[in-house]
């Protein structure tokens, strides 16, 4: 068993939570209220990473953060660092791959909320904030748990845009579906084996939850007055 | 108009027509009447500031909420109304007094909680403060959103179909318990709704909408018995609507005299209209009288008709009768009659009755341009 991978695997994990969340709250509202030119465009984009293969989204990944490109030379002048084949790089490639998991069951749960509910709240004196944060948030909760849970398991899970864009630098981009791909190499049947079963748990855990949660929230749509 | 009343000029042609003008004094209750469509909710919403009306203002009090002309257009949060929507909008995650106390931000953290409890108290809801929406029936949510609405001190109360989404059992409470809360509050309330016996027996004024203008305002009877010409008529649901020709003004008799199919009606004087023009006319079923089957009267000689019973709707102790005129089956007027009389007089379908239209239930109107 890799720990060292498997501790990468989470610490990547929980980051590209930390940082989808906000950024999936604010875009998924503003997708499930407004109208916009563009939206299906915007729509779609998001959703490309459900249907592209992971190698394809991985090479135009590299190609934007490699160390000739624009992105890539602003952020190795700003922190002297590069974004492919590192730590930050496979943070930002994982945030990419994650947004319509974490957008899409925030989309959904806001789209739930009624205007009139929100209107009621700017009756009441809340200010736009206030809402977002006592009313809108409080309601659409098991999107966010969702969004997250899936977002964590399947970052767990990513292979093809780790490899691609992170390749598998010990303790740095070697993931823990890296690290199964390469004890099979090995052929240490043993450890890939105990590593897929802990993959495979907290995925179906994951997915699981994402499920009840589903479950929950309809009900409360159906039983609110 | 007082002070602190509300008055309020909108206008615009899309993508909703506005052409409204209203005011309403503090402590009156104004009832915006119409078929779906015709901009009464937009009216509250825009006084609510959840709608921005093209042009126009409106004023509250000392405040100007909106003035499109000078710029002006107070948000939502800042305008301190008490908005009862449609289907009570409670926020569903909350209980009953966090519902309320959610509206009470303008208190202190400690004052909130007692002043919450006394809120639901006084809507009648003592002991289900910490009920979630979902566990309260129809009318207890009702009057949560009535407390919460109540719960800003607001300046002027909007509700909007407020009672639609209850039993007509519990619409009747609901409606006397709010002339009941209406003594208690002196500031402008605006109601929105479909039903006009709800908004003849709790309005002060009626507003008659369509197509986003006031067609007629005033007292509900006023409004009811007056309506201004046959489109005001039918929308406040007048069925004996029927045009005609002027015959003759007699001053000195009190009376008018009209042509209609063929004969002459006497009505009670009103020159409005000259000699000779044509106008429409309205009567309400409660002013035509049925003759006696049995034995003839002296009140038949006031202008009599006769026509076959075609069909009888039932409305509590009374029955309204479709009576079909002269054999000609696009000539229908109603009229009621109470079950008991109808019954003595073995009224039933296909039955000839005679009938008199008495002049003074008789009302006339200009033709609609």
């Amino acid at each position: 068993m890799d720990t060292t991978a498997l501790a990468l695997s989470l610490k990547l994990a929980f980051w590209t939570c930390i940082i989808l969340l906000p950024l999936a709250v604010f875009v998924g509202r503003l997708l499930a209220w407004r109208d916009f030119t563009g939206k299906a465009l915007v729509e779609a984009a998001i959703a490309l990473p459900l249907v592209l293969p992971p190698t394809v989204l991985g090479f135009y990944l590299l190609l934007g953060m490699g160390a000739t490109s624009t992105l890539g030379q602003y952020y190795h002048a700003l922190t002297g660092r590069h974004l492919v084949f590192s730590f930050d790089g496979l943070l930002l490639a994982s945030v990419i791959f994650n947004l319509p998991f974490a957008i899409q069951p925030l989309q959904r749960a806001f789209e739930a909320i009624p205007l009139q509910t929100r209107e009621a709240a700017w009756c009441c004196g809340l200010s736009p904030a206030q809402t977002l944060w006592r009313i809108e948030l409080p309601l659409a909760w098991s999107g966010a748990v969702s969004a997250l849970a899936l977002t964590f398991a399947h970052t767990l899970g990513e292979f093809g845009v780790v490899l691609m864009v992170g390749g598998n630098i010990e303790a740095e981009t070697k993931t823990i579906a890296i690290s199964i791909y390469d004890r099979v190499q090995a052929l240490d049947n043993h450890s890939a084996g105990l590593m897929s079963a802990v993959l495979l748990l907290f995925s179906l855990l994951s997915i699981g939850l994402v499920y009840r949660l589903s479950q929950r929230a309809r009900k409360h749509v159906q039983s609110r007055p | 108009m007082s002070k602190a009343g509300l008055k309020l000029k909108l206008r615009q042609r899309q993508p909703i027509p506005l052409d409204v003008e209203i005011d309403c004094d503090s402590g009156e209750l104004l009832a915006l009447v119409g078929p779906s469509g015709s901009g009464k909710t937009t009216i509250l919403r825009s006084i609510a500031g959840l709608y921005q009306p093209h042009s126009g203002f409106i004023r509250c009090g000392e405040e100007t909420w909106l003035e499109r002309e000078r710029g002006i257009n107070v948000s939502t949060q800042d305008r301190r109304i008490g908005f009862v929507f449609q289907d009570y909008a409670l926020f569903p995650h909350l209980s009953a007094l966090q519902n309320i106390t959610t509206a009470l931000s303008h208190l202190d953290v400690a004052a909130r909680d007692a002043r919450g409890r006394e809120l639901l108290e006084q809507v009648n809801l003592k002991g289900l403060e910490q009920r979630l929406p979902v566990h309260l029936s129809g009318g207890q949510r009702q009057r949560v959103a009535l407390a919460r609405a109540l719960a800003r001190e607001p300046k002027i109360l909007l509700l909007d179909e407020p009672f639609s989404a209850v039993d007509q059992i519990t619409r009747r409470k609901l409606q006397q318990e709010l002339v009941v809360l209406r003594r208690s509050i002196d500031i402008p309330i605006v109601l929105v709704t479909h039903d006009l016996f709800e908004a003849a027996s709790l309005a002060d004024r009626l507003y008659v909408m369509h197509r986003g203008k006031t067609l007629q305002n005033g007292a509900p009877d006023e409004v009811l018995q007056y309506p201004r010409n046959a489109l005001v008529a039918r929308l406040v649901g007048h069925t004996n609507i029927f045009s005609a020709t002027i015959d003759a003004h007699d001053s000195r008799a009190g009376i008018s005299r009209i042509l209609w199919r063929g004969a002459a009606l006497e009505v009670k004087l009103d020159q409005r209209q000259a000699p000779g023009s044509a106008v429409d006319w309205v009567i309400h079923p409660a002013h035509i009288v049925m003759h006696r089957r049995d034995r003839p009267s002296l009140g038949e000689r006031e202008n009599p008709l006769r026509g076959v019973v075609r069909e009888f709707l039932k409305q509590g102790e009374s029955l309204v009768v479709n009576l079909e005129l002269d054999g000609d089956d696009a000539a229908f007027i109603s009229f009621s009659i109470n079950r008991h009389s109808a019954r003595r007089n073995n009224l039933e379908i296909g039955a000839e009755v005679g009938v008199s239209l008495l002049a003074d239930g008789i009302h006339l109107m200009a033709p609609e341009r």
